[in-house]
């Protein structure tokens, strides 16, 4: 996955080396291995040239039932069984279907319930499992990392790759732990700790490398807060994070439509018990958080390092010394039309989205609807939730979520990515100020001049009812 | 995949640290099925207005800089999204190399893969060959893959890590799909085993 360095072959192992080990077809000389792939999630964005490339060349899908596919990045989050009104982001789907007849992958349709964001739905299913490699043409394949699994986002060559032969070439990449002792505050979640992992290594603090999360405070997560972190693991810059399976992982599995069942499911845990890293193994790097010392999370900036607590003011960037990063901070205020030194709890915004493959599980759903309940949205505020999946809609209106949030005056769609990436017609307008629950606070992300502030579903939540950023431990 | 072996060109100077692949290619344009044409909408939000003009401080839109075949950045070059749309937009803008501190993992892998160079130099160094390109059509740089040198104007060579690999594979413009199945027996052996050890992971049926 990066540049190659010398691994021990016997001796501690840690998570990332145990499942690299079980993973090697054959290494090459100079150190790059042949690596099986267990689960290729495939979408309609990064797959179209990747089939052209197998019809252009002959070759078929080497394992169909290894492969899963579903289109969520482009589809409408509301009148969808009318079809798909935007031509371009028609043709790509019909491209998708056209492609998984053709070559044989499964596929769950879109107005089936098992559709939605390729990462909510894979551990939902029981398609992504614990010690498994897993990847897909897009970056935030980390998240199926929470299940103990070496999962990583590749390009279109690479998916053509893989469903050519299985493989990647890859060289390993190095081990990083970031271990989060103590116990987390009330009014904080498993995102504020990712923004503040993020805020403390930055954005390129895990290039090269693989995060394993671990530590009391990861440990204590459930498993939709533990995708979240290693969801935001690309964030860092790592292209994979890790947390090492135990009880809650596999009770999570037990039952799931696609995982083992009974004695297999028995033999599957007995080897995912081995996973963990052994006493002594050794990572290049370690960095240490105490979870006790965070407070709610936002973005202020346009990349997710510019991150502060919630109590925090914009910063001046007359105040950094170097100046190119200077110049990049400057930028960032005005990109973001803010001034140095107003309260962050100050900017009123225009949009929240909840939802994305960070935040889209039924746990965010409900953490959302916790605060929304009995409040209304702010008057101008346009607030949107938007669940990951069919499987994720569904519990959420048993449970009457959808009520709640429909009372309180937020949007309930269908799922999808939306406005995590704009490619839909979920988009915001230039000068818009969104509370987000998604990944990525780019310039444009979300819309061109669109203004992104990252934070968690009860913080944006937070937000639509007040109508500016705000800090929800003020709402206990 | 074209063979890289080496590269005269005019290098556009592009000072900025974490250039996303949101910035190379915004997300609206990835509503495509094919790798070709999207030259057009490299760096979209920097280089043209609401309105679709140019912006003309921006570099690409300045004189010798249009014919750019080498880009010089900063720190933690294409962040962000898989895209290889990225890429895409570069090579069809008509970039075969791009010469930065270092990359983000997967922008790096993608680079490789449409014959594209990726170089990591120091900051100093990359900062020395931002002024060498200041120079515009008076400061051509040189890339020589196999020799594993950039040259200056000056004549000065500056030498670059590449893995032995990936470098093989550019110089000789080969596809690693074809080279990886020159394993397939050994495919087919892991898979063996794997059924075998691991009989409890499910295969996918809809």
């Amino acid at each position: 996955m990066a540049d190659t360095k010398p691994r021990a072959l016997s001796g501690p192992r840690t998570l990332l080396d145990k499942v690299w080990d079980a993973h090697v077809v054959e290494q090459l000389p100079d150190g790059t291995c042949v690596l099986y792939i267990d689960r290729h999630l495939v979408h309609e964005v990064t797959s179209p040239q990747a089939f052209d490339g197998l019809r252009l060349s002959g070759r078929k899908v080497r394992r169909p039932d290894a492969t899963i596919a579903v289109a969520d990045h482009n589809i409408p989050t509301e009148g969808r069984a009318q079809g798909i009104k935007e031509e371009d982001s028609r043709i790509q789907v019909e491209t998708l279907e056209r492609n998984v007849a053709e070559f044989g992958v499964p596929y769950f349709p879109i107005l089936s319930p098992q559709q939605g964001i390729v990462h909510i739905i894979g551990p939902e299913q029981g398609i992504s499992l614990p010690g498994m490699t897993i990847v897909c043409g897009d970056s935030h394949t980390s998240t199926h990392g929470a299940m103990g699994s070496l999962a990583f986002g590749i390009g279109t060559s690479e998916v053509e790759h893989v469903l050519a032969t299985q493989t990647l070439l890859q060289k390993p990449a190095k081990n990083m732990l970031v271990r989060v002792d103590g116990t987390l505050p009330a009014g904080c979640t498993a995102k504020d700790i990712v923004l503040a992992i993020i805020g403390r290594i930055g954005t390129a603090g895990g290039t090269g490398h693989v995060i394993e999360f671990a530590g009391e405070a990861i440990r204590a997560l459930d498993m939709a807060g533990r995708m979240t972190v290693c969801n935001m693991s690309i964030e860092a810059g790592a292209r994979a994070g890790m947390i090492a399976p135990d009880d809650a992982t596999f009770d999570y599995v037990r039952g799931k439509p696609y995982a083992p069942k009974g004695e297999a499911l028995d033999r599957a845990i007995a080897w995912w018990r081995t996973l963990p890293a052994d006493a002594g193994a050794v990572y290049d790097k370690t960095v240490v958080l105490d979870a006790a010392t965070l407070a709610p999370m936002v973005t202020w900036g346009t990349n997710p390092e510019a991150v502060v607590p919630i109590t925090a003011t914009v910063p001046n960037p007359a105040d950094e010394a170097d100046e190119a990063k200077r110049a990049q901070l400057a930028r960032m205020v005005e990109y973001m039309g803010l001034t140095p030194g107003q309260k962050m709890t100050d900017l009123k915004i225009d949009v929240v989205f909840i939802g994305s493959c960070t935040n889209g599980r039924i746990e965010d759903m409900r953490a959302a609807a916790a605060i929304a309940k009995g409040r209304r949205v702010a008057p101008g505020v346009r607030a949107m939730v938007v669940p990951g999946s069919g499987i994720v809609k569904q519990q959420a209106e048993a449970e009457g979520i959808d009520r709640i949030l429909i009372e309180a005056g937020f949007e309930w769609r269908e799922p999808g990515c939306s406005m995590c990436l704009g490619m839909n017609p979920d988009k915001l307008t230039p000068g818009q100020r969104c509370a987000s629950t998604s990944n990525r606070n780019f310039e444009g992300r979300q819309g061109p001049g669109g203004r992104t502030h990252l934070v968690s579903p009860a913080m944006a939540a937070a937000a639509a009812v007040t109508g500016r950023l705000a800090d929800v431990r003020e709402f206990a | 995949m074209d063979k890289f072996t080496t590269l005269t060109g005019v290098a556009a100077p592009l000072p900025m640290a974490n250039v996303d692949t949101d910035k190379i290619i915004p997300a609206r344009f990835l509503k495509t099925i094919k790798r070709t044409g999207l030259g057009v909408h490299l760096f979209d939000t920097l280089r043209f207005d609401a309105d679709g003009n140019e912006r003309p401080d921006f570099v690409l839109n300045q004189g010798p800089y249009r014919r750019a075949e080498i880009l010089i950045a900063h720190e933690n070059f294409g962040c962000g999204s898989s895209r290889e749309h990225a890429p895409w937009a570069l090579l069809d803008f008509g970039i075969r190399c791009v010469i930065a501190p270092d990359f983000a993992d997967i922008f790096h892998t993608n680079t490789f893969k449409n014959g594209i160079l990726p170089i990591r130099l120091p900051r100093e160094i990359c900062d020395q060959l931002m002024e060498d390109a200041k120079q515009g059509d008076n400061a051509r740089l040189t890339i020589d893959l196999a020799e594993q040198v950039v040259v200056r104007p000056n004549g000065e060579k500056i030498r670059f890590e590449i893995d032995p690999f990936r470098k093989h594979l550019l110089l000789n413009g080969l596809d690693d799909i074809g080279q990886t199945l020159q394993h397939a027996p050994s495919i087919d052996s892991y898979e063996a085993k794997q059924q075998a050890e691991k009989s409890w992971m499910p295969g996918i049926t809809v």
